[in-house]
């Protein structure tokens, strides 16, 4: 039984000088929900009797992919052990743990003094932790070491403690080793918490400024957004301010998470808890964003918020077009709890009526449309991911181009196209074959380091385009699974970049046009007329099917005439049989789509559309 | 020209004593009716086949009843007298009979010619009524043909299939080339005034010049009527199998294509017409009336295992198994599995199916508009003839013959 810790200071009458604010910074299977748990457990705030597995990680998907989507902050009293007296408050901020969600980690670092930095003792540091590692240094937060799993056969303790110690800077020595599975050093990382984090310092009689570094929908009771207090001091049955919007709310409720939510009388200086105040969308209460008293309030808001902005779109149609109304409304149901989540209504010759939609990345991407088709029973398809061009015209005018098929034609001077900052960890043996993918993926290569003797990061700047292109999973298959890859958005850069559309018996077909760099486009074509030529069944007539750059065509195959569709016989005997076949026959036709009068069958889009082998296809499984 | 599916369809019940709705005799003076008699033996089954048949010359059914080759026409014969109490005060004497298998030269001649009689007998035959056989060529011989030529059968038609010996081979055929041209000869000279051969194109290991040999052989042998079939590959066939595994190659459609256009050219330089898909005669009299029955929705009991009848709008089939055919006649009752009642539309896309394989072809007055619209399109295509097409009836040209069950999808929206 963990000890329960007496005189547990109040929320809104808690001295800062006993506040540490942390996060834990892991990779996805490193252990941090396992080491979560055990914080729960040792400081008592969760049951024995009541405790689950990943006990924080609410929805079920994240459960199942082991992955955090959605932060959450706990508040955990903490009596260290060699002050028994004195219980200090603990806010543990979980954060997400990926790639696509790096503005969302930095404002979850930004409301904390101090981070843990949780690795694997067996597999050593990976490139999406190093990443949230610079990005907690750049926050200037306290980096408090820890190699998990020690109890491993295969874990490395020596080595991994090397690699932390030459990235923090520490001595190899100061870094903690823990089992969060079993327990063990869970309780000297909690006294280190308390020890080496700084107490949060804010200023006591301003006006309030909180931060929201997490806002999150529950179909009871509204969005609940999570705050920490920086100045003054936030009251229950206030009217409070969103500092961007100006939009005002009352304050229905306020409180700290233990793990459940407990209300509260208010929430003072340094202090991390949840405000309800009844909206139903998360975009009236946006991460980042300053929360002030409407009377007396602040003038100036906290720095560093940013309006999310989607990177990647994808076509989102769906596979019967009469289940258009429920993919409207079920994209409606995921918006209130993801404010990067962006769409409007789009019709595609080929397709249908969908929408096209715009993510934070790739991962984002695929978690959305697993909700749609899991939660919503719905049965997509999806358009090849692309990014965000911006195209400058001849004449100065300027497009920006979401959808392929919409790249403007004339006369084009500038194409500009989003880049990004990757950072590559792997062991030193797959340098060769990571840097050959770079280059033919138009990478540049900003530089090397080993972390370890045998383990290297290796800097990239790569179009986006080119990550959205199954980039991760050849990334795996070359380094054997032993790859993993962080990016942030760097900018944009003016590239070669050229329409190419695929033409079925001279119609275009929207769904298919892709954006690719000139000197690729010729391969996609090629790649994708094939394709098509083995999916697309033979038609009355001859079908040419073309891949053209406006209207230079630069790949073509050719669907022969089908010549012979009859049965020979026909007897007596066959008369129902082919009854009943003709009305099979019409109810397959029916699946089809007409491309101008071409039929394809629907396999032939999701395959191309999907498939991991097809030009183009960028499918990620991260 | 075995003509049975070995899959029956879905349908509901047929009642035990067989009757039929009254609807399904209402105008039936009006239509011509035909027999066809199914004889469900063979000696051996062939690679390709799928048809009903059984290669054991006794079965046993339920209770005990025994199916056996020898008494297999007294058991047909009980089934030809129950049609006569299902059809009543029908007064229609019978236009057509067709004898299929299997193979019904299996029997004894002295076999076919009772079940004729039994038809003569119950129902009257029509004067100038066209009685046709199927028959093997390595089971009949002057004195057989003979004896269905006195006993009432006027047309008889062989399977020849090929003349090429590595060709019949892979078909499990185990008749010697030129035997078939022979046998158009002895019927002939028995008296026969209609000879058919059946021919299949498309084998697996058939070359152009193999076919035009089997073609040449089949028109020089001189019979007044010619099928030519493109080998279908059914499955749950020895042959499905074999080209499963690899060992034949599977024939790609557009050589079958080639083969179609390849008898088309020979045959109509001989001096035979196509009249269905299939089906080429040297004269209006060298048709086979009986399955034009089947192609204009005329009425036909179908006698045997596993048979398929109808009459008026009413499609029904007998159970597969000749055991179980035999018991349900040893107890008077129908041996009927299933049928069907076709509705106003059903009728009307049988028709289109149908008719449109045949040189006659459908008049468009049986379309709707998206019909009617899409026959447009294929003569705009080159697949309806333009002449017929002016007077009222959409008529396959060359092309559109091979691509018939593709212009009847659109025909019949």
């Amino acid at each position: 039984m963990p000890a329960i810790p007496s005189h547990v200071p109040e929320p809104s009458r808690t001295d800062p000088a006993l506040i540490r604010n942390f996060c834990i910074i892991a990779h996805i299977d490193h252990g941090k929900s396992t080491l979560a748990d055990r914080m729960l457990q040792l400081t008592g705030v969760v049951e024995q009797r009541q405790m689950r597995a990943q006990y924080l990680d609410r929805m079920d998907i994240e459960r199942e992919r082991g992955i955090t989507i959605k932060s959450q902050a706990v508040r955990l009293p903490w009596a260290p052990t060699d002050d028994k007296g004195n219980t200090h408050i603990l806010n543990m901020i979980d954060t997400p743990g990926h790639v696509d969600f790096t503005y969302e980690v930095s404002r979850s670092l930004a409301a904390c003094e101090g981070t843990v930095l949780l690795v694997d003792a067996a597999q050593g540091i990976e490139a999406q932790t190093l990443a949230n590692l610079y990005l907690a240094m750049e926050n200037d937060l306290t980096i408090i070491p820890v190699l998990n799993k020690i109890d491993l056969p295969a874990a490395q303790p020596e080595k991994f403690s090397e690699e932390l110690a030459n990235l923090v800077g520490c001595d190899p020595d100061d870094v903690l080793k823990v089992s969060a599975k079993t327990g063990l050093g869970v309780e000297a990382l909690l006294d280190k918490v308390v020890a080496e984090i700084p107490a949060p310092v804010g200023v006591k009689d301003a006006p309030a400024r909180a931060m929201i570094f997490d806002s999150v929908y529950d179909s009871y009771r509204g969005v609940v957004t999570y705050v920490r207090v920086i100045d003054g001091q936030l009251n229950k049955r206030e009217r409070i301010r969103m500092m961007s919007t100006g939009a005002t709310h009352e304050l229905l409720e306020i409180g700290t998470n233990s793990p459940e939510m407990l209300s509260a009388d208010g929430l003072g200086v340094g202090e991390v808890g949840y405000l309800i105040t009844g909206v139903k969308d998360v975009r009236q209460s946006k991460v980042g964003d300053t929360v002030t008293s409407q009377h007396k309030g602040a003038e100036e808001a906290l720095g560093g918020y940013k309006d999310p902005k989607p990177m990647v779109f994808s076509g989102l149609y769906p596979l019967d077009g009469s289940d258009y109304p429920e993919l409207r409304e079920a994209l409606d149901k995921l918006q209130l709890n993801d404010a990067a989540l962006v769409y409007e209504p789009e019709t595609s010759a080929a397709l249908g009526f969908g929408f096209r939609v715009g993510f934070l990345g790739l991962l984002h991407l695929d978690v959305i449309r697993e909700r749609l088709e899991r939660e919503f029973g719905l049965d997509l398809i999806a358009t090849a991911p692309n990014v965000v061009y911006r195209v400058v015209m001849e004449d100065g005018s300027e497009h920006t181009v979401t959808n392929p098929s919409e790249f403007p034609e004339g006369k084009i001077d500038e194409v500009y196209e989003p880049v990004v900052r990757a950072t590559i960890l792997a062991p030193s043996e797959f340098i060769g074959s990571i840097m050959e993918l770079c280059q033919t993926r138009r990478g540049v290569l900003l530089g090397m380091d080993y972390l370890s003797e045998d383990r290297v990061e290796i800097r990239y700047t790569l179009p986006l385009a080119e990550i959205v292109f199954d980039f991760f999973d050849q990334l795996k298959s070359k380094t054997r699974g032993y790859a993993s890859l962080d990016y942030e958005p760097t900018g944009e850069q003016t590239s070669s970049l050229v329409k190419v559309d695929i033409l079925l018996h001279g119609d275009k077909v929207d769904a298919f046009s892709a954006i690719t760099h000139k000197d690729q486009a010729y391969a996609y074509g090629v790649r994708l007329v094939a394709k098509l030529k083995e999916l697309i069944p033979r038609q009355a007539f001859e079908v040419p099917v073309q891949a053209a750059i406006g209207s230079r065509v630069i790949a073509r195959e050719t669907i022969r005439a089908i010549r012979k569709d009859v049965l020979a016989k026909c007897y007596g005997g066959d008369i129902s049989r082919k009854r009943k076949l003709l009305e099979k026959q019409k109810e397959g036709k029916k699946r089809m789509k007409m491309v101008g009068s071409v039929e394809v069958p629907q396999e032939a889009f999701i395959a191309v559309l999907s498939s991991d082998d097809s030009a183009g296809s960028g499918k990620s499984k991260k | 020209m075995e003509h049975m599916p070995s899959a029956l369809p879905d349908g509901e019940p047929v009642p035990a004593d067989g009757a039929l709705p009254a609807s399904a005799l209402a105008g039936a003076a009006d239509r011509p009716l035909g027999f066809y008699l199914h004889v469900p033996y063979c000696a051996t089954r062939c690679g390709y086949c799928d048809f009903n048949t059984y290669t054991a010359t006794e079965l046993r059914g339920s209770g005990g009843v025994l199916a056996s080759r020898d008494n297999y026409a007294d058991t047909l014969i009980d089934e030809i007298r129950l049609a006569r109490k299902v059809l009543g005060d029908d007064p229609r004497e019978v236009r057509t009979v067709f004898v299929g298998g299997g193979t019904p030269t299996l029997l004894a001649a002295d076999d076919l010619v009772r079940m004729l009689r039994a038809i003569r007998e119950e129902f009257g035959l029509a004067a100038d009524a066209e009685v046709t056989t199927e028959a093997n060529p390595e089971s009949v011989d002057p004195a057989y043909l003979a004896a269905l030529r006195a006993g009432g059968f006027n047309r008889i038609s062989f399977g020849m299939q090929s003349a090429r010996q590595h060709v019949l081979k892979v078909l499990d055929r185990t008749h010697t080339p030129g035997r078939p041209e022979a046998c158009v000869a002895e019927a002939r000279a028995a008296g026969f005034e209609h000879v058919n051969l059946d021919l299949i194109y498309g084998t697996p290991g058939e070359s152009d010049d193999d076919w035009r040999a089997s073609l040449d052989a089949a028109i020089g042998a001189g019979p007044d009527h010619v099928s030519a079939y493109a080998l279908i590959v059914e499955e749950g066939t020895q042959l499905a199998r074999r080209i499963r595994r690899g060992e034949v190659p599977m024939t790609d459609d557009d050589v079958h294509a080639d083969r179609y256009l390849m008898a088309e050219d020979t045959l109509s330089a001989a001096g035979f017409d196509w009249y269905e898909v299939s089906n080429w005669a040297t004269s209006e009299a060298g048709r086979c009336l009986h399955n034009e029955l089947y192609w204009r929705g005329a009425d036909w009991w179908g006698a045997g295992p596993g048979a398929h009848s109808h009459v008026g709008g009413v499609r029904w089939w007998n159970v597969k198994h000749p055991g179980a055919y035999a018991a349900a006649l040893a107890e008077g009752r129908s041996p009927g599995a299933g049928r069907e009642l076709l509705s106003d539309e059903d009728r009307r896309v049988e028709r289109i199916l149908l008719e449109l394989r045949l040189e006659e072809g459908v008049p468009l007055a049986l379309l709707r508009s998206d019909g009617l619209a899409a026959a447009r399109r294929a003569l705009a295509d080159g697949l309806l003839q333009r002449e017929p097409y002016a007077s009222g009836r959409a008529v396959l040209t060359l092309r559109g013959r091979l691509l018939a069950d593709a212009v009847v999808r659109d025909l019949v929206d």
